[in-house]
């Protein structure tokens, strides 16, 4: 399985460029153009991410965090939520970097194959960096009006978050 | 939505620095958030460009032709409108093959190409359309099949069998998928009623 994560980066080129190959494509330019549009692309989604990445930064910094998961363990244990996974379950829509630091925490601190290095690892496995997609996705657009998707794409996080700490549990 | 969550995200940080303590953590914070963001558009820029390479000569190639032909039946049922749009279901079906095999850095560039081309399909300039909601959900609930990078750190935390949570993944992404795609439906379908 491991071989296997490492391998599909290169695969997935090598069959796209294999296939380009075959139907004659010429490779080196179309990548090109593709590398070209991709600057546009990053151009665009620029000011989302510095605007984004300053404000989680804030959030992270001041504590704002510490005191949510104080105030939100009563509500966790309702829904069997360990109050240990909580500070993950808070940062994981919106930093990426920082759950996968708060992850590696709890693997090393309660070892990997634990109730609740296990829960982790469902958790950072079946969720994303919400905030951080809507951010760009809309951003390169300039959507303003996100309507309803902020609060689905969160209750599909919350979903995953209770039911991989059900599955654990119980150990289904 | 997002105009709004992001002053808040600003007010409730300087108010909670307040209570805790942290005004020069915060401080401190906001400067490493700006340079953090340059470090953090240099790793994605040069993410966006590979890919971006490599889907082009996918389109060239008729490779995402192929690939939205295989995952047809997902593709027109949740987006009905984009079906006969062969750079749209390209685009969407190179961004779900990346989720599944977790490719997750190439994941979104394939689905900023996706949603700059429902854009301009759409024509609306500024409000997001159900179709973009349910595709940036179906980003959002990581349906992978392979969390490379999950196993990685259980392995380097010593785990006797690192891929071991996939099953319990598998069925954690499929239900948060259900939730997400049926709170759009059931939002969506209010707003026109």
């Amino acid at each position: 399985m491991q071989f296997i994560g490492g391998f599909i980066v290169p695969l997935f080129f090598a069959v796209i460029t294999i296939f380009g190959f075959v139907k004659k494509v010429p490779l080196l330019d179309t990548f090109v153009v593709g590398v070209k549009k991709g600057i546009k692309t990053t151009i665009g989604i620029v000011p989302s991410i510095i605007a984004l990445v300053i404000a989680i930064n804030m959030l992270k910094s001041s504590g704002f965090l510490d005191i949510l998961s104080e105030l939100s363990s009563p509500v966790c244990n309702l829904v069997s939520i360990p109050k240990e996974i909580l500070p993950l379950c808070l940062i994981r829509p919106v930093s990426g970097s920082g759950a996968n630091a708060i992850f590696n925490d709890l693997i090393t601190q309660y070892g990997p194959d634990s109730i609740i290095g296990k829960t982790a690892s469902v958790i950072v496995g079946s969720t994303e960096t919400t905030f951080y997609a809507v951010a760009i996705y809309y951003g390169a657009i300039g959507i303003k009006r996100s309507g309803a998707t902020i609060p689905c794409a969160l209750m599909a996080d919350i979903t995953s978050m209770i039911i991989s700490c059900i599955l654990i549990k119980f150990g289904i | 939505m997002l105009n709004i969550l992001w002053g808040i995200f600003i007010i409730i940080s300087f108010v909670a620095s307040l209570i805790t303590g942290n005004t020069a953590e915060l401080s401190t914070g906001i400067i490493d958030g700006a340079s953090e963001s340059v470090s953090l558009i240099i790793t994605i820029g040069a993410m966006i460009c590979l890919w971006s390479g490599i889907m082009e000569i996918a389109q060239k190639s008729g490779f995402t032709n192929l690939l939205a032909y295989c995952l047809s039946p997902v593709i027109s049922r949740l987006f009905p409108e984009y079906k006969n749009d062969k750079s749209i279901t390209g685009a969407i079906s190179m961004n779900i093959t990346a989720n599944l095999l977790g490719l997750g850095n190439a994941a979104t560039p394939f689905g900023l190409e996706a949603i700059k081309l429902m854009h301009k399909h759409d024509k609306i300039s500024d409000t997001a359309s159900k179709s973009m909601a349910t595709f940036v959900v179906l980003n959002t609930a990581s349906i992978q099949l392979l969390p490379t990078t999950v196993a990685a750190l259980r392995r380097a935390a010593g785990s006797a069998d690192p891929m071991d949570i996939l099953p319990f993944v598998w069925i954690s992404s499929a239900c948060a998928l259900f939730v997400g795609l049926t709170s759009i439906k059931l939002l969506y379908s209010d707003r026109k009623g």
